[in-house]
């Protein structure tokens, strides 16, 4: 995965005609924004194989673009031109299917197993170039880079980071309900190129959550006989050990945003706290001394603080506390059960598993415990995972009583509401960084 | 209640089938107890087993929607347990605690821990020795009844003892 992409080659001029000075953008705090009409004509190629290369690419960001939610992709079959990357495009000839933003791009074969993906975002309505870039890649990773080029467009519109480029990991599951097979995948986050982790193992994988900061996932692994255990998973070698030994059961893991902690509940007595390990020392410190149950610790991105779901005042609900214990406060006080709190990549928000009257929610709601919002609902929404620019959330529902589970997604507004594409049954997934 | 005692028994009839009647010992494979009936009679499983324990015992008790503690019912049938065990001084027992699926993964992981807890310190303070006793959770994991309604859910919030070993 190292050093794959080389990014922003000299040999692209950056730049025809023009200032690229931004007038055209997405404001994507808004709540309610109207999708922007872009055109995205195929990538265009010197050959056959590059043609075929532009259009399997353009296919990729088309879709990324689309269920952003963010963009309105206009439909090929009413452009009137076959736009060149380092040329000027007509521009009348966009206004005129109202695109508002033109994306134009190019796949070259370099000749030695590498292709060149260059892509140009032109605002249509100001005659300017917002944008350019170009990426040079091994040709059997297009993939990554028409993620790339997507998180680019996005960047450049919304003036954020994407997600485009990053991976999701999950529990794939198979057979009866009443002792299913779970195991590890790992997907890209479109869903495309699905590869099991934890194949042949006897026991059930549950809850994996990526690492910030390497290639690593920290999961749990549930056993028949004994308690079970957190393990850590290395990605790139395969090779896992559990996270120490313990008497009781350990669950509930997550990374500690800069990756060198796990914060997980541990067991003893039936009785559930949290503690945070430290990765290099093993050391383990307890935060929580409480008979309630203590669970799902989610640390901020700064570190400062840690959420977690407890039912000390009688249900379950949501606090937060400072890093090493200090002043537990109750955050959520609506009816019903609140649980799985997820600290936003941004800081800004907790997301949230919501039980009410028979139904389930997930929401989000301030770390001061105000503006709570609902986002989602049916017989069972749980478990979400924030991507890394904090603006969508993904997470697993059974739609309805007996019904698999599956992966969805969801933005802010909770008006992008979509179904993830997973190979079969799929539950507990966890949205990786942005990929190296 | 009785029904599910019922349902139970058509497993453990089930089961026989596939069984081998010959397993005992340190080594008995306890996911299998309920075939060691097949060396019964018409009078019943043989005792010491698991088919023995949940005839004459009741290896489940049942909980309310997210409560672990225990209901008279629950206490009744520990107590058969606890003098069940009292007979068989060497076997050495697992008690799974279970969720229905109405909450959390995670939640419901402690919450089974909390069910089999419960049904463990009940055991010991009738005087089963703590070291026969492993614990476990499920959570939701492992229902029992597969269906989405009350009835399935009552069923499957509970802590299941299953034997471990029979002997030193």
């Amino acid at each position: 995965m190292h050093r794959i992409f080389t990014a922003l080659i000299a040999a692209f001029a950056l730049s025809i005609g023009g200032t690229a000075q931004a007038r055209i953008s997405i404001d994507i705090t808004q709540g309610n924004v109207e999708p922007m009409p872009i055109a995205v004509p195929n990538f265009l190629g010197g050959d056959d194989s590059a043609r075929q290369l532009g259009v399997d690419i353009t296919e990729v960001l088309m879709n990324d673009l689309e269920r952003s939610g963010l963009f309105q992709v206009i439909d090929q079959r009413a452009y009137i031109e076959e736009p060149m990357v380092n040329a000027r495009p007509t521009f009348a000839n966009w206004r005129i299917i109202n695109a508002q933003v033109l994306v134009v791009g190019e796949v070259e074969e370099l000749g030695d197993g590498r292709i060149q993906v260059s892509t140009r975002i032109w605002d249509v309505t100001s005659d300017e170039q917002l944008g350019a870039v170009a990426y040079k890649t091994p040709a059997d990773n297009w993939r990554r880079a028409s993620h790339k080029v997507a998180d680019f467009i996005y960047k450049t519109l919304t003036g954020e980071d994407g997600y485009f480029d990053t991976r999701v990991v999950f529990i794939h599951e198979t057979g009866p309900k009443e002792n299913r097979n779970k195991r590890l995948m790992i997907m890209d986050q479109d869903g495309a190129n699905p590869v099991p982790l934890t194949d042949g193992l006897n026991y059930k994988a549950l809850t994996p959550r990526f690492s910030p900061t390497q290639q690593q996932i920290t999961y749990m692994a549930l056993f028949d006989n004994r308690p079970g255990q957190v393990y850590l998973f290395n990605i790139e070698t395969g090779e896992q050990e559990p996270l120490g030994t313990f008497r009781g059961m350990t669950f509930a893991p997550r990374f500690s945003p800069d990756g060198r902690e796990v914060l997980m509940s541990i067991e003893r007595g039936g009785n559930s706290d949290v503690f945070k390990m430290d990765l290099a020392t093993r050391r383990l410190t307890r935060l929580t001394d409480n008979p309630a149950i203590d669970v799902s610790p989610s640390m901020s991105p700064d570190g400062r603080r840690i959420t977690f779901a407890s039912d000390r005042g009688g249900s379950q609900q949501i606090y937060v506390m400072n890093a090493d214990g200090s002043n537990q406060k109750r955050i959520t006080f609506g009816q019903g059960r609140y649980q799985t709190p997820v600290w936003s990549p941004r800081g800004d928000l907790i997301a949230f598993t919501r039980q009410y009257r028979g139904r389930f929610y997930i929401g989000v709601i301030r770390p001061d415990g105000t503006g709570e919002r609902l986002l989602t609902e049916s017989y069972l929404d749980e478990g979400p995972t924030w991507s890394p620019n904090g603006r969508v959330l993904m997470f697993f529902r059974e739609p309805r009583p007996g019904a698999g589970s599956s992966l969805w997604s969801v933005d802010l507004t909770g008006r992008n509401l979509r179904r993830v594409r997973t190979p079969g049954d799929a539950s507990d997934p966890a949205w990786s960084p942005m990929l190296p | 209640m009785k029904n599910f005692t019922k349902f139970t028994g058509v497993i453990a009839a089930l089961t026989l089938v596939s069984a081998c009647a010959t397993s005992s010992g340190p080594d008995v494979d306890a996911t299998a107890g309920a075939g060691t009936n097949a060396g019964a009679g018409p009078t019943g499983p043989v005792p010491g087993t698991q088919g023995d324990l949940e005839n004459s015992a009741g290896h489940r008790v049942f909980f309310a929607y997210d409560q672990y503690t225990l209901t008279p019912q629950a206490q009744a049938t520990l107590a058969r347990q606890a003098a069940w065990l009292q007979e068989y001084p060497e076997t050495r027992i697992k008690l799974a605690g279970n969720c229905d699926e109405r909450g959390t993964r995670e939640y419901n992981l402690a919450l089974g821990a909390r069910r089999a807890e419960a049904a463990r310190s009940y055991l010991v303070s009738l005087g089963v020795s703590a070291n026969r006793i492993t614990t476990v959770s499920y959570g939701k994991e492992r229902p029992i009844a597969t269906g989405s309604n009350e009835q399935a859910w009552a069923q499957n919030r509970n802590a299941t003892t299953t034997i471990e070993s029979v002997g030193s």
